[in-house]
């Protein structure tokens, strides 16, 4: 099991108070848990990567253990700390502007 | 008793505006979508209660909302609320936000580059939704506008969206961003013809297609941009802000660009400069007179760096000859110190008796005029930025 805290503007679009939490089949990386995101909540789709290529929003990052995970390959492996669901993966949008 | 409705898009979120018909007392709802951009909002002509919204952020980009109920409620259409949002299978049922070049071998060629600032050429790359514009006709079918420039459509209520790709084919390579990005931000339907669309585009121009978006032809024959153009006479690269139409006379058009507020008598295919006495050509909006189709608004702004009003007035000029003799109103608009601006999209008319004329400011006042322009009153004073107003006449 996964925890996804998502902003809270995505929060109020997906309708979801507080943390998501995904059962992700195979490894968990941030494709897949991506995609695990996106299939439960298809109205996020284009607001965290882009429809067609995937490619994580400019003002999008993604933290995870006190980490910037946010340039880390889409299939690497995230920690064994979200992959157990002990600590969550954190979609936060980029500081810029207020 | 009739009454009207006003939609505002803001910098931060929605507001719906009502009145009854005499426009003095105001209810105000909202904000909406709050925190987000609300570039644009229009309801059908098909069924006033029918809204889209278009809800964007340079963070989490484009989101298409629709009210089914008058702006009493909101929902994504490719995920109606109390819906599960998936099919049995696991499918997304909609994917309303979801804006995607054509780029198929059948329609989309060729695919161009457009023209950067500096010239250089610059992949189209989708940014957000700036215009929505229902069909006359059709409460399901709408037209987005968008950013880098190209029309889109729905015909299924805002779930799914497709590009009309033959508008980006018509010299899209000489195409270039105005100050505010390279937005498609005017879409004119023609209600005599169902397949004669007018959209504008910062900065290439307008353009015109009479077989439903199949194919195009700029129309920007007249235009003069001696200091945006290397040819100040070029075929497309004109930067125009706005145009409007009176319904009773569709083949007639008027024009606010970047600098000269221009007039067409024969649907597009020619302009002659109407900028007469204004104190400034330059501006964002134009409008109609509801009832009175030479009856014509703009907001003069002293220049294209300096986007506020000559002598820090706020002036609404209003021609009843269609062009080159131009009175200012100002009674109830502020008269010193006034810095604002107001956006292309952020003036409307109702089509009461007599015409009620609307704008919105940068500053976040929305001001309403119950006489065609005679005297001006706050409806709200202190919103986020607006960025369009839209008004509904309800029966």
């Amino acid at each position: 099991m996964i925890r996804i805290v998502l902003p809270a503007h995505l929060r109020t679009l997906a309708h979801v108070d507080g943390e998501v939490k995904l059962d992700v089949e195979g490894q968990a990386t941030q494709r897949s848990v991506l995609d695990a995101l996106e299939a439960r909540y298809p109205m996020l789709r284009g607001t965290i990567r882009d429809h067609v290529t995937q490619q994580r929003r400019a003002f999008v990052r993604f933290f995870a253990c006190e980490q910037d995970l946010s340039h880390e390959p889409p299939d690497a492996p995230l920690p064994d700390a979200v992959a157990t669901g002990a600590e969550p993966f954190l979609v936060v949008g980029a500081m810029a502007g207020g | 008793m009739s009454g009207v409705r006003v939609l505002v898009g803001t910098r931060k979120g929605a507001f719906v505006l009502t009145s009854d018909g005499m426009r003095q007392r105001w209810d105000v709802s909202g904000p909406h979508f709050a925190g987000w951009e609300i570039y644009h909002l229009k309801g059908s002509p098909a069924d006033p209660n029918r809204l889209y919204a278009s809800q964007t952020s340079g963070w989490f980009g484009q989101v298409i909302q629709r009210s089914d109920d008058g702006g009493k409620t909101w929902h994504q259409p490719g995920t109606p609320p109390g819906e599960p949002t998936t099919t049995p299978d696991g499918m997304p049922k909609g994917e309303s936000n979801k804006f995607v070049y054509d780029t198929s071998p059948e329609t989309g060629k060729p695919l161009t580059t457009h023209q950067w600032y500096d010239g250089t050429p610059h992949p189209w790359e989708f940014k957000r939704v700036w215009h929505l514009e229902p069909s006359l006709t059709d409460p399901e079918t709408v037209y987005a506008g968008v950013e880098d420039a190209a029309l889109f459509r729905s015909s299924d209520g805002g779930q799914t969206w497709q590009e009309l790709p033959a508008l980006r084919g018509v010299k899209g390579h000489l195409w270039q961003p105005g100050a505010g990005g390279m937005c498609l931000h005017t879409i004119v339907l023609d209600p005599s013809n169902p397949k004669r669309i007018f959209i504008a585009i910062s900065a290439a121009g307008v353009f015109r297609t009479d077989d439903a978006g199949k194919t195009w032809r700029p129309m920007n024959r007249g235009l003069k941009s001696q200091y945006e153009l290397p040819d100040p006479d070029a075929e497309v690269g004109h930067c125009v802000h706005r145009i409007a139409m009176h319904r009773s006379r569709p083949n007639v058009l008027f024009m606010q660009k970047h600098w000269d507020v221009m007039r067409s008598d024969d649907a597009g295919e020619s302009w002659q400069e109407v900028s007469g006495n204004l104190p400034t050509d330059f501006g964002f909006p134009i409008d109609v007179h509801a009832h009175e189709p030479d009856t014509i608004y703009v907001v003069p702004i002293k220049s294209d760096s300096e986007h506020y009003p000559p002598e820090g007035k706020l002036r609404v000029y209003r021609s009843r000859t269609g062009g080159n003799e131009w009175e200012a109103l100002t009674k109830g608009l502020p008269q010193r110190d006034c810095y604002v601006n107001v956006l292309r999209d952020a003036m409307a008319v109702d089509s009461l008796d007599s015409c009620g004329v609307y704008i919105g400011t940068t500053g976040g006042q929305v001001y309403a005029s119950a006489d065609a322009g005679d005297s001006w009153a706050p409806i709200v004073r202190d919103l986020p930025a607006v960025l369009s107003v839209e008004v509904q006449t309800l029966p």
